[in-house]
């Protein structure tokens, strides 16, 4: 709607606003500017336009909205507004540092020697109280291991098949279609064997933590001793990233705790790293796909955009091109 | 001139033509497209993908 009005209305706006004491007032000033304004200095002039234009006025507008959306982002709050806050910052979890993943770029895939690295810490140490159950053992194939290695890995598993033809349970050896197996029956069994906390199914860990590749390696590696005056209940941890500091999980990953078998050292940040490469693969198995896609659409896209561009231009040349004459009538001494 | 005369002739002075010109290069870009973004994508990728370690896991006789 501003820009629908011309510079002129604004600036008589401004002469109306500034003289509304007396009627006389208005007048004169009126008058007077009606009668100056063709012979007024030019820096006056220009002066006038810069404070009165819509340019400037839009610009204004913009940089205070700019400030205070600036100010917002950084501070949390908005400026001059005083907040009242009866938790602390520290309710909310540190927030993670942001880590140089070598799958966070536009064109990167993850790093698979480090799925696979992943993937034995938590056959190792996670699946101990965590379950994975949206992973099978097919999906480990093409991906961290070969389908030979996958189905000497299903073999090693009991599963509960059937009913045969007595109407019977059985066990037999997994198969590659296997889903992983629950470390607890059920969710009742999981909280009782952990003192009342639920271990989070990991399949789709990564996905579902604000922060998420970041977070849970922050989270990993972040354990500490309590800072004075927090008070951590017994069979609890201090975690400074986990929203409130005491987590029920306590501090798993330590140096050598598992052994690669391609000789990486098993630091806690290495494994922490692989842990999380791999939850995030598990997460995002179409992650390659996806990526995949994206280049292709940028690219189809963009052609298109060009392409449209250019025929709107070639079927607008006639009406840019054109010159509009203005041909006086003949005088028709009617 | 000659080259959009010749264009004319070859491919859409019969719809028959035309038609089986426009699906056949459909389906020649696309799999020319998906070829090509695939090799950037694996070069890109070069040593992270499952390809590219799968030799130190293999062995002998072994299908996948």
């Amino acid at each position: 709607m501003l820009s629908r009005l011309p510079a002129a209305a604004l600036k008589s706006q401004s002469v109306l606003g500034a003289s509304r004491s007396t009627t006389s007032a208005f007048r004169t000033r009126a008058t007077s500017q009606v009668r100056f304004a063709s012979s007024s200095s030019a820096s006056s002039a220009t002066l006038e336009s810069l404070l009165t234009s819509r340019a400037s006025l839009i610009s204004v507008t913009l940089f205070s909205a700019g400030s205070i959306a600036w100010y917002t982002h950084l501070y949390g709050s908005l400026p001059f507004v005083g907040e009242v806050h009866a938790n602390s910052l520290a309710d909310d979890g540190l927030h993670p540092t942001t880590y140089p993943w070598p799958h966070k770029g536009l064109f990167d895939t993850f790093d698979h020697a480090s799925i696979r690295r992943g993937f034995q810490v938590y056959r190792e140490v996670c699946a101990a109280c965590h379950s994975l159950d949206r992973i099978a053992w097919r999906n480990l194939v093409g991906v961290s291991h070969t389908a030979d290695e996958a189905r000497a890995l299903a073999e090693d598993v009991e599963y509960t098949d059937g009913p045969d033809d007595k109407g019977e349970m059985f066990q037999r050896p997994g198969k590659l279609s296997d889903y992983l197996p629950p470390p607890y029956a059920n969710e009742e069994a999981a909280r009782a064997g952990n003192g009342g906390a639920l271990p989070p199914d990991l399949s789709l860990i990564i996905k579902a933590r604000h922060g998420g590749a970041d977070y849970v390696f922050s989270l990993l590696t972040g354990y500490m001793d309590p800072p004075a005056g927090v008070e951590i209940r017994e069979d609890m941890s201090y975690n400074p990233y986990f929203p409130g500091g005491a987590i029920s999980m306590a501090r798993v990953l330590w140096d050598n705790l598992v052994e690669y078998e391609d000789g990486t050292p098993a630091t806690t940040s290495q494994m922490a790293k692989d842990i999380v490469t791999f939850l995030n693969w598990a997460a995002e198995p179409e992650h390659d796909e996806r990526k995949k896609m994206g280049i292709k659409a940028v690219i189809l896209f963009s052609a298109l955009f060009a392409i449209s561009i250019q025929v709107k231009r070639f079927k607008w040349t006639v009406l840019k091109n054109r010159k509009i004459f203005y041909n006086p009538p003949k005088d028709l001494k009617h | 001139m000659a080259l959009a005369n010749a264009f004319y002739n070859t491919f859409v002075k019969r719809n028959s033509v035309f038609v089986t010109s426009i699906f056949a290069g459909a389906f020649a870009f696309s799999v020319g497209f998906d070829v090509a973004v695939n090799n950037f994508w694996d070069r890109w990728n070069q040593g992270k993908q499952w390809k590219d370690i799968r030799a130190k896991y293999i062995q002998e006789d072994a299908d996948s």
